[in-house]
């Protein structure tokens, strides 16, 4: 069986990438899964954040169209708990940021609804729109 | 004492009552804050990139103004100011480079030298003040009242920055158990709320929430008892709930409540002391619900 690897044809390229922006080694990664066992929101990610990693090493296609980096908010329980003394979070940001930077915003800022605008805390919005906007 | 207080933009919109609060509590224990001259928003999130060092601009103007202001250290009630602050106050003493390019595109304005710290509310009330100051200061002991402390992301992580062990936690439990109260605890007391996932995903937020919130009923919880001003906002609007919510408070509310204060003055209306008193049978909280202005 052959397992064919460098499927974007950019010769990991985005992994380059993402580990200048994040500072991270996703080599040092042995899919232990710790990361996707404590993730209080694994079950709304499209691909769970060891595999996602995995994507990255092996220069899958799709991954900056994946849902998973927009999900983490950043509350660094799997940077506390990786064995490996990967921080995940920082791969997640640099994920939305290479995203951001070459598909545009991902939060429709102009759907908030004055309501909600009325009603959400600061911190909520600036988080959001910091996160989520180019 | 006198310290200098960084409010952050939450606390004057949102989060008023917990502002309240913490000023008459630190009344009676002595303390008074004062509020920056001058202040901005902090940036809310920590940016976790290299390349990316023009959000690290609004918290260290931040500091760089506390410092120009003659100020040494800053209070703040709200993790996430107080996390996106440590967090850029690390960057600034580990990479003064980073300090010095910013200021560079800013007429000088930025010019900031590390010396500045940045204390939680809790820091202040535990290794300042003490527990054992609190707890003498106690009139109205909080007996009954079973309370599931909740922690969440931002006062415990990353290590270094967070006030406590960040899987195994004992501050707010001591806090409470200083108070009189009961404590309760479970394993989602440091897991993530969903923050600002409230925007544009507030079905995630509801699902974490619920998931909190059920296992501090099946504790036995009459009330949760937290410190975010985000996770205060997520818990009391985007709670599901069948009958009545869970009654969702500040610590400072909860100090201010074992202090004798008045709940007016704790930014706490009829409606939350009734929701309070159901779900405390006792009659201390009763009394306490009506003691409108008593002093103890």
């Amino acid at each position: 069986m052959t397992i064919a690897i460098g499927a974007n044809g950019q010769s990991g390229a985005l992994l380059r990438r993402v580990e200048a922006l994040s500072g991270q080694r996703l080599a040092q990664c042995y899919q232990c899964g710790t990361c996707a066992a404590g993730c209080p929101f694994a079950t709304a990610m499209d691909v769970l954040p060891d595999r996602l990693i995995r994507h990255l090493l092996f220069d899958m296609p799709g991954v900056l169209e994946r849902e998973a980096f927009w999900v983490c908010v950043g509350c660094e329980l799997c940077a506390q708990r990786c064995p490996r003394g990967i921080d995940v979070p920082r791969v997640m940001e640099a994920l939305r940021l290479i995203a951001l930077r070459t598909r545009g915003d991902q939060l429709p800022v102009a759907q908030i609804t004055a309501v909600a605008l009325e009603n959400l805390p600061p911190i909520a919005l600036v988080a959001s729109l910091r996160r989520q906007t180019g | 004492m006198q310290l200098a207080y960084y409010p952050g933009c939450t606390i004057k919109v949102s989060a008023r009552e917990h502002e309240r609060a913490a000023l008459a509590i630190l009344r009676e224990l002595g303390i008074a804050l004062r509020e920056m001259p001058e202040w901005n928003c902090c940036g809310v999130v920590h940016t976790l990139t290299g390349e990316n060092l023009i959000r690290q601009m609004a918290p260290l103007r931040v500091l760089a103004r506390l410092r120009q202001q003659g100020e040494r250290e800053a209070v703040t009630l709200c993790d996430m100011c107080f996390n996106t602050l440590a967090r850029a106050n690390h960057l600034a003493r580990t990479q003064p480079d980073q300090v010095s390019a910013l200021n560079a595109t800013s007429g000088g304005g930025l010019d900031y030298d590390g010396a500045g710290e940045v204390l939680h509310l809790l820091h202040l009330l535990r290794d300042r003040v003490g527990l054992a100051a609190i707890r003498k200061r106690v009139r109205r002991p909080l007996r009954d009242l079973v309370v599931y402390p909740y922690y969440g992301c931002k006062l415990l992580r990353p290590t270094g920055i967070g006030l406590d062990d960040p899987e195994m936690p004992t501050l707010l439990r001591d806090l409470m158990e200083s108070l009189g109260a009961t404590v309760v605890e479970g394993s989602l007391q440091t897991q993530c709320c969903g923050a600002y996932l409230a925007v544009d995903r507030a079905g995630l937020v509801t699902e974490r929430v619920g998931a909190t919130v059920e296992q501090a009923r099946d504790a036995g919880a009459g009330a949760i008892v937290l410190s975010c001003p985000l996770c205060h906002f997520n818990f009391a609007t985007l709670q599901p709930h069948a009958g009545a919510p869970l009654p969702v408070l500040y610590y400072t509310q909860a100090i201010g409540l074992a202090f004798g204060l008045d709940p007016a003055e704790l930014g706490l209306d009829d409606r939350q002391m009734e929701a309070l008193g159901r779900a405390v049978p006792s009659q201390a909280l009763h009394d306490l619900a009506h003691a409108r202005g008593g002093s103890a």
